[in-house]
């Protein structure tokens, strides 16, 4: 309990940090997967070289897809962004509570903090402007005591909005940190 | 492919040809083309060239001389003669007189033979209308799936001979497409044609790019629902994944002798730089700072990194040297230059700038230090240069659609390139072969 009035507490000083601007100090994150990137081949490449007397030819692989990790809290697990912005706003602090929560009592599970953008701008600039807010709210959630190996922090930039559209309304809906079990 | 209708455009070319040279605007109007040649600016020196219909080309499976011709006319530097109806081969003794008095410069004559074995063989002769000279002749034989590609290696022929510079239309082009909720990652000839998808996901593919021998491809894939660096063979289509830390893995390079990516990862918090092994697998940390390392690409030679970086409270684009000392800002003016590409003869460097809420190409004269946005769209991306340094490819949108197009470096002369249906993304102009 009285950890829990801590974490609140921080994520309270956090927010107001966030939104007046000041830098935080960069949280080190030792990287756990690094093994992962030495995989010698993916499941997905195709086993049988093509051979073919033409010197165009390219050989076709279609791409995989992975699953869930865990089971949702019941609500909206999404944190909402401003333009060019990765300040929290107030309204996101019930949603990063009840994530919060749930994470503690379910330790097994594991969450991706996903960063996304709206339309403008480049695909690579956006992609790590997603991450900034993803990275933003994983501090948040640390600070509100759920163990930092339960986040993963990664963005999808401007690849996934969840709005079609050119105008503000679906932009605003578009810059956001989806929180996927 | 829809023709786009720029009737305004053909008025000054049909009341006088000699207006050509000063006309403000014009588009290829040859019935066969299936890309749209935009033609802009003044004082444009271009060579008129007569291209003959190749003998037994109307057999074979391609057309040599429409591919040909579309390749010269994107280049800028070549403008095809129009409708002569010429019945000539290589063998034959052209009328350079005719030919001179219709403004030609220049002779293509050919034909294409299929032999025994299914294969075809290109020939081709190329004269100076001007002094009734032979300036050479071309020859090979082809695999009848390869006919595309020797029309391109003709291309690059001719081009060489009349220009004195290397052509770069047997190239080829990588891409991406979006169709309803399927991703493709295609490899095309230079003009857009011929594409063949070297990988299908029901997630998103972005930020292709070629090894230097062209026989690879690095991308980020999210079909695992990160982004996630991928190394994949093209020929054969094995891939393995090459960077999937922690966090978003993205943007890769690669270095110019093959053994290393650079590319942004957030492994350690923030997006920094990084440059992985391509052996190995291992990342050594090039960058260290609290804010966003992005898009790096080396120089040719591989002594500097170019790249996109907030430090200075906006996206601007630095360079520094290979290992990562000695930082120094490129672009000054505006709030949000991104996405850099470097020419291969080190002269240019290409970006996006924001301005005005809109989006453009722009070119720097690495020299000079003088910069123009070279285009008149407003959602332009990823911008890369052919390998001779000549054209760039961008990814745009047209009347509400995704398309790529090529430019000159000038901006003057344009081509939408054809490709499949649906949004068309993340262009990457890929080595000479």
């Amino acid at each position: 309990m009285i950890k829990r009035s801590l974490g609140i507490l921080a994520l309270t000083a956090f927010l107001t940090a966030c939104s007046s601007g000041v830098k935080l100090n960069e949280v080190p994150v030792e990287d756990k997967n690094a093994s992962a990137a030495t995989a010698p081949a993916d499941p997905n490449a195709a086993s049988s070289p093509v051979s073919s007397a033409a010197q165009s030819n390219v050989a076709s692989v279609v791409g995989g897809r992975a699953g869930a990790q865990g089971v949702a809290p019941a609500g909206v697990n999404v944190v909402y962004f401003e333009y060019d912005s990765f300040a929290l706003l107030p309204e996101a602090r019930a949603v990063l509570e009840r994530n919060a929560a749930h994470l503690q009592a379910n330790k097994q599970f594991k969450v991706q903090l996903e960063g996304h953008t709206d339309e403008r701008g480049g695909r690579e600039y956006n992609l790590a402007l997603g991450q900034k807010r993803a990275e933003t709210v994983r501090r948040a959630l640390t600070l509100l005591g759920v163990s930092d190996a339960q986040l993963e922090a990664v963005s999808f930039g401007k690849e996934k909005p969840s709005a079609q559209g050119a105008d503000e309304a679906a932009f605003a809906k578009n810059r956001r940190v989806e929180i996927k079990y | 492919m829809k023709h786009i209708s720029f009737s305004t455009f053909f008025f000054p070319l049909k009341r006088n040809l000699s207006a050509l040279l000063l006309c403000l605007s014009l588009v290829s109007n040859l019935a066969w083309a299936q890309f749209k040649v935009e033609v802009s600016g003044v004082g444009l020196t271009q060579v008129p060239i007569a291209i003959a219909s190749f003998k037994g080309e109307e057999t074979a499976p391609q057309k040599t001389s429409a591919i040909l011709s579309a390749d010269l006319e994107r280049s800028g530097q070549f403008r095809v003669v129009p409708n002569l109806g010429l019945s000539l081969d290589e063998l034959s003794r052209p009328d350079h007189a005719t030919l001179r008095q219709k403004n030609a410069d220049a002779l293509v004559a050919g034909s294409a033979t299929r032999l025994a074995d299914g294969r075809y063989e290109i020939r081709a002769r190329l004269w100076d209308v001007v002094s009734g000279q032979e300036r050479g002749d071309y020859r090979e034989t082809v695999a009848a799936a390869d006919l595309r590609l020797s029309a391109h290696r003709l291309a690059d022929w001719v081009y060489e001979r009349l220009t004195g510079e290397k052509g770069a239309f047997a190239t080829r082009i990588a891409y991406i497409t979006k169709t309803s909720n399927k991703y493709n990652l295609w490899i095309a000839d230079s003009d857009g044609e011929n594409a063949q998808s070297a990988l299908s996901s029901a997630e998103p593919i972005i930020s292709p790019a070629w090894s230097p021998k062209g026989t690879q491809l690095a991308y980020v894939s999210f079909e695992s629902r990160k982004p996630v660096i991928y190394v994949h063979e093209l020929a054969t289509g094995k891939r393995r994944v090459m960077a999937n830390f922690r966090g978003s893995n993205s943007a890769p390079s690669w270095s110019p002798d093959s053994s290393s990516l650079l590319a942004t990862l957030s492994r350690d918090g923030g997006s920094q730089l990084y440059q992985i092994d391509v052996a190995s697998g291992e990342a050594k940390r090039l960058t260290q700072n609290s804010g966003i390392d992005t898009e790096p690409s080396y120089s040719q030679d591989g002594s500097k990194i170019y790249f996109v970086s907030d430090r200075g409270g906006s996206p601007q684009i630095y360079r520094m040297n290979a290992n990562g000392s000695g930082v120094e800002r490129v672009t000054f003016s505006g709030s949000y230059n991104i996405s850099p590409a470097l020419s291969p003869d080190g002269r240019w460097l290409t970006y996006i700038s924001r301005v005005g809420g809109q989006f453009k190409v722009q070119v720097l004269n690495l020299s000079t230090g003088q910069a123009s946005a070279i285009t008149e769209t407003s959602a332009d991306e990823r911008p890369s240069f052919a390998p001779n340094s000549k054209l760039i490819v961008y990814a745009t949108v047209l009347q509400g659609r995704e398309a790529l197009m090529t430019s000159t470096l000038d901006g003057k002369i344009k081509a939408k390139l054809a490709g499949q249906s649906g949004d068309i993304r993340e262009p990457a102009w890929g080595p000479y072969r």
